[in-house]
């Protein structure tokens, strides 16, 4: 056997050591940096916006201009809430849901079940198409098929629908994901019961990839929940609580909009994205604690 | 010529002329006949990718998940041709037990026992699943370790349990033919051997085909051994006589530790 010596010359342990401590400190200053502008953000926010949170902007609909230009000249909190906000949100976020949540899952399990297909990649492509297509672009198409031949005029369910489509290729993408991670054997298992096609998806699949499942459809939830501009085309606003689905409705996003439009209103305007901000950032946490509590699987 | 015991009384199985194909003009087994002995433990080794696998999964037509698989000849269970079952029929009849343990991981133990019934839309009344939980898990002798916690998730059990539970959960359905695929490999040693008990206690009720890489498992159960090797069938005979004089050099060769 050859035993190699290194010579003294060529022994940098220390410099390497040192390039390697300079380059540490390096990422941790960049990480953070990359957090400030985060940081700043959402403590603007809370700052700006948590002195009209109060019991009243929870249940009450947005004031006028002339309530607010009253209140801010007397020095108190502008009246009213975004109930009509908040009601109008959960309404379309809840109607698009209800029809892109099935629809997406069962594409999901197509695409997972038919891999390596043509028609498989040709609808994975679309639907990879179909998620970089611009929010307002959707916002338009719902328009001309919804609001103006389906409802007739401005409606909540113009609004669900365009969300719907941009829901789709997001919980079709978790969907065939979860069911990739879902072991093989546990299919095997079933199908050597001789279980019936149909059981296998509805009782072995979905629910041994629930959390996977479910984590998608809050992640595509917190996705469309701050979107405004395709519901602009479509549901305009209203300034009462509605839950007429063929009726104009407001949005939490939507009311932002409003408010920052009116010189009155502006600090509406940040307390209502703080109550955004903190709504999309719980769904967020949810999701990910979901998605590491439940372990899909067998124990190994 | 390979010997292939064909001269069993009354054989459960009868396999003829069946060649598997993974890609064309490859066989992963190549033109088998044998004839299973009911109510015995046989036992198929051999080294890694001899087909051991391949050949036992086409039992119960579990290659027709992949349709890239090609299976040819016939297997007739019972003088019935396999094929012309329906798969309900014939995975009730023929059950299969998996390498890993596999337990459905959202199933409590009870529902997992059941869960041939509960896939295949079999209504029973609630003291007639008791029954068969209970039995399934007094043959698999893991009733007193269970009973307590029927409720709680199958995945929950040591890896022994849990393919104690996996057979619990076949044989709660009364087939005729076990199909395990190397249910030891990922077990320790002390789980291995009450698995093996087990084996052995379940055969005066059920014809068992067990597919094994390690030669000292079908030597300590098995009644009769099929040694395969690239695919074909070299040796099969009683286990005995083939541990002891192996008729072919191949087999003498695995069995000896040339290779494999």
């Amino acid at each position: 056997m050859v035993i190699i010596k290194i010579s003294p010359l060529l022994d940098n342990t220390k410099a390497r050591d040192k390039k390697n401590k300079l380059f540490r400190a390096f990422v941790i200053a960049m990480s953070f940096i990359t957090v400030i502008p985060i940081i700043l953000i959402i403590g603007k926010i809370i700052i700006n916006g948590i002195g009209q949170i109060n019991f009243n902007f929870f249940v009450q609909t947005s004031p006028d201009s002339l309530q607010a230009m009253t209140a801010i000249a007397t020095n108190k909190v502008i009246p009213g809430g975004i109930a009509n906000g908040i009601t109008g949100t959960f309404l379309i976020v809840l109607m698009a849901s209800v029809m892109a949540v099935p629809l997406g899952m069962m594409i999901g399990i197509y695409l997972y079940e038919n891999q390596g297909r043509r028609y498989t990649n040709l609808i994975r492509n679309t639907s990879e198409i179909l998620q970089g297509v611009p929010s307002i672009v959707l916002g338009i198409i719902s328009y001309l098929w919804v609001v103006r031949n389906v409802t007739k005029g401005f409606s909540a369910f113009g609004g669900s629908v365009a969300l719907s489509i941009m829901m789709l290729p997001l919980i079709i993408k978790s969907t065939e994901e979860t069911m990739k991670m879902i072991p093989n054997e546990i299919k095997e298992a079933a199908f050597a019961m001789g279980a019936p096609y149909h059981k296998i998806i509805l009782k072995v699949l979905i629910p041994t990839g629930l959390s996977g499942l479910s984590t998608g459809i809050l992640l595509s939830l917190s996705r469309i929940l701050g979107e405004t501009a395709p519901l602009m085309m479509t549901a305009l606003g209203s300034s009462i609580i509605n839950f007429n689905v063929t009726k104009p409705t407001s949005a939490v996003p939507l009311l932002i909009w409003e408010f920052y439009n009116d010189p009155n209103m502006v600090n509406l305007v940040w307390s209502s994205a703080l109550f955004l901000t903190v709504l999309v950032l719980t769904l967020n946490v949810l999701s990910r604690r979901i998605a590491a509590k439940i372990k899909i699987g067998i124990k190994k | 010529m390979i010997e292939t015991l064909t001269n069993i009384e009354n054989p459960i199985l009868k396999v003829r002329n069946l060649s598997i194909a993974y890609e064309t003009d490859r066989s992963a087994v190549k033109d088998i006949n044998i004839d299973i002995e009911s109510k015995a433990i046989t036992a198929i080794m051999g080294p890694s990718g001899c087909g051991k696998s391949t050949l036992l999964r086409a039992f119960n037509r579990l290659h027709e998940l992949y349709p890239y698989i090609k299976t040819t000849g016939k297997i007739y269970l019972n003088e019935r041709e396999i094929h012309e079952m329906s798969t309900v029929e014939l995975r009730r009849k023929i059950g299969m037990v998996f390498q890993r343990p596999n337990p459905f991981p959202t199933m409590s133990i009870y529902d997992n026992v059941i869960a041939g019934y509960k896939l295949n839309g079999i209504k029973l009344v609630r003291s007639e699943y008791d029954s068969i939980v209970e039995n399934a898990l007094i043959n698999v002798t893991l009733w007193d370790e269970v009973k307590d916690s029927l409720f709680k998730k199958g995945t929950f059990l040591s890896g022994g349990q849990q393919q104690r539970l996996c057979i619990a959960r076949t044989i709660a359905f009364n087939p005729e033919v076990l199909l395990l695929d190397e249910p030891t490999s990922a077990l320790d040693p002390v789980a291995t051997a009450s698995i093996e008990d087990l084996l052995v206690s379940l055969k005066k009720d059920y014809t068992i085909l067990l597919v094994t890489h390690n030669m000292a498992q079908a030597a300590r159960i098995s009644d009769n051994s099929i040694f395969m090797f690239m695919g074909e069938l070299v040796e099969y005979g009683k286990t005995e006589t083939m541990f002891t004089n192996p008729k072919d050099p191949r087999t003498e060769g695995y069995l000896t530790g040339k290779f494999g």
